[in-house]
């Protein structure tokens, strides 16, 4: 039983073989993937996941954008931002912009760390299968991408009207985007269910 | 000779952590995961009507969206309202077609192509389609990945909100179709999350007889 696994997309049963390194194992019927091989996962995605961490916390403590007019420049973070959406009563999109850029990425960075950095001394987080269900749900609702493509679009839009000058977290903001994705697709799901079943057997 | 599915096998696949249980003893232990304590459904439960419910509400959402004021400007005594295809035209005539574009592509062109998309699998499957099952997949995977990006101008609008505020030339205020916006862009995300792609190979095992 533990060597087959079925596709998500389409349920056909596969055989497990073992993958040569950085490789794909996809789907005969709808090539869907169905399992990677990753290079040093664990070590990877805990660099990457307290990596992530910094830079979330650089992101969100500078301002990301300032505006020069009449000499004086005022700079404005994200959460200033989603604040006057609360004020102006479009609670719906401000929770909707706190949950996608703040509150999810910022779930996901702590359960990677909660997940891999006992892993990596050797012991089992206590919740790590409702950790790692969490994340599955969530990661979705992920979008700091999509935040940093409305950033450039803001610049544009704005340059007419006045001088926008990026502030240090834009450039925190970027760089964690691709630290999310890296982290993400450096996990190995393999090693938290090997580590779960091993810890059961202690 | 029908291919072997999971289903066929008796077992379930479980999608956190893919292991497959046996249907029995999946219903001893209430339907969780004997591995990760996750709900396990062979296929997912109402995925037909629950994916059109999101869908048809998506639909009527979309038409406040596009059709009432996304931003409410006050610049040098000039009052504006915006809606997204007025700002698209604005960003065209004015020039920087690359971020007309964007928007269009992102804010109407995706929620569209993603309501056209997921109804047409819809009735595949409702209707028993056998119609290129490999490619229906690789269009419902799309719908996946691309919805996320309509996000944009609700973003782009909570940043000019917040930096034109502090510059005291100009007010915008958020205008009442982005809360619907963000509702068509939830909805079509559930609508999506709800479909199960599985129901269009289901119906290769079972052709029509
Ligand atoms: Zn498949």
């Amino acid at each position: 039983m533990e060597h087959r696994i079925a596709c998500h997309d389409c349920d056909l049963l596969h055989e497990v073989r073992p993958l040569p390194p950085g490789s794909v194992a996809l789907c005969s019927r709808c090539g869907s993937v169905l399992y990677r091989h990753k290079r040093n996962p664990l070590d990877r995605t805990l660099a990457l996941a307290l990596t992530g961490m910094i830079l979330f916390i650089l992101a969100n403590s500078f301002p990301f954008l300032a505006i020069k007019s009449a000499g004086l420049t005022r700079a404005t973070t994200l959460i200033s931002g989603i604040a006057e959406l609360h004020r102006q009563e479009m609670n719906l999109v401000a929770l909707l912009v706190l949950a996608t850029t703040l509150v999810v990425p910022l779930l996901e960075l702590c359960a990677l760390l909660y997940i891999f950095l006992p892993m990596k001394v050797g012991r089992t987080s206590r919740h790590m299968a409702m950790a790692w269900r969490c994340l599955s749900k969530v990661r979705a609702w992920s979008m700091m991408e999509v935040f940093m493509l409305a950033i450039l679009v803001a610049l544009v839009k704005l340059s007419g009207m006045a001088t926008i000058v990026p502030g240090v977290s834009v450039y925190a903001f970027a760089a964690l985007i691709f630290v999310l994705a890296a982290a993400s697709n450096s996990i190995d799901p393999q090693l938290i269910w090997d580590n779960l079943e091993k810890s059961w057997r202690r | 000779m029908a291919p072997l599915t999971a289903r066929r096998a008796g077992l379930a696949n479980c999608h956190t952590c893919s292991l497959l249980t046996p249907l029995q003893q999946l219903a001893e232990n209430h339907g969780h995961c004997p591995r990760c304590g996750s709900l396990v459904h062979s296929r997912k439960s109402n995925s037909l009507s629950r994916c059109w419910a999101f869908l048809v509400t998506a639909v009527i959402f979309y038409f406040p969206a596009n059709l009432l004021p996304m931003t409410h400007t006050a610049h040098l005594g000039k009052v504006q309202d915006d809606t997204i295809l007025s700002g698209v035209i604005y960003f065209f005539a004015t020039g920087s077609w690359p971020i007309a574009l964007v928007i269009f592509i992102a804010s109407v062109f995706v929620p569209l192509l993603k309501l056209l998309i997921l109804s047409g699998l819809l009735i595949s499957v409702q209707l028993r389609s056998t119609w290129r099952p490999a490619e229906r997949t690789r269009l419902y995977r799309i719908t996946e990945l691309i919805g996320r990006w309509s996000m944009v101008d609700i973003y782009v609008v909570t940043i000019l909100v917040a930096l034109v505020k502090l510059g005291a030339l100009a007010e915008i205020e958020a205008g009442p179709a982005a809360p619907f916006f963000a509702l068509v862009v939830v909805l079509t995300m559930f609508a999506a999350m709800a479909f199960d792609p599985r129901l269009i190979w289901d119906r290769m095992e079972t052709p029509r007889d």
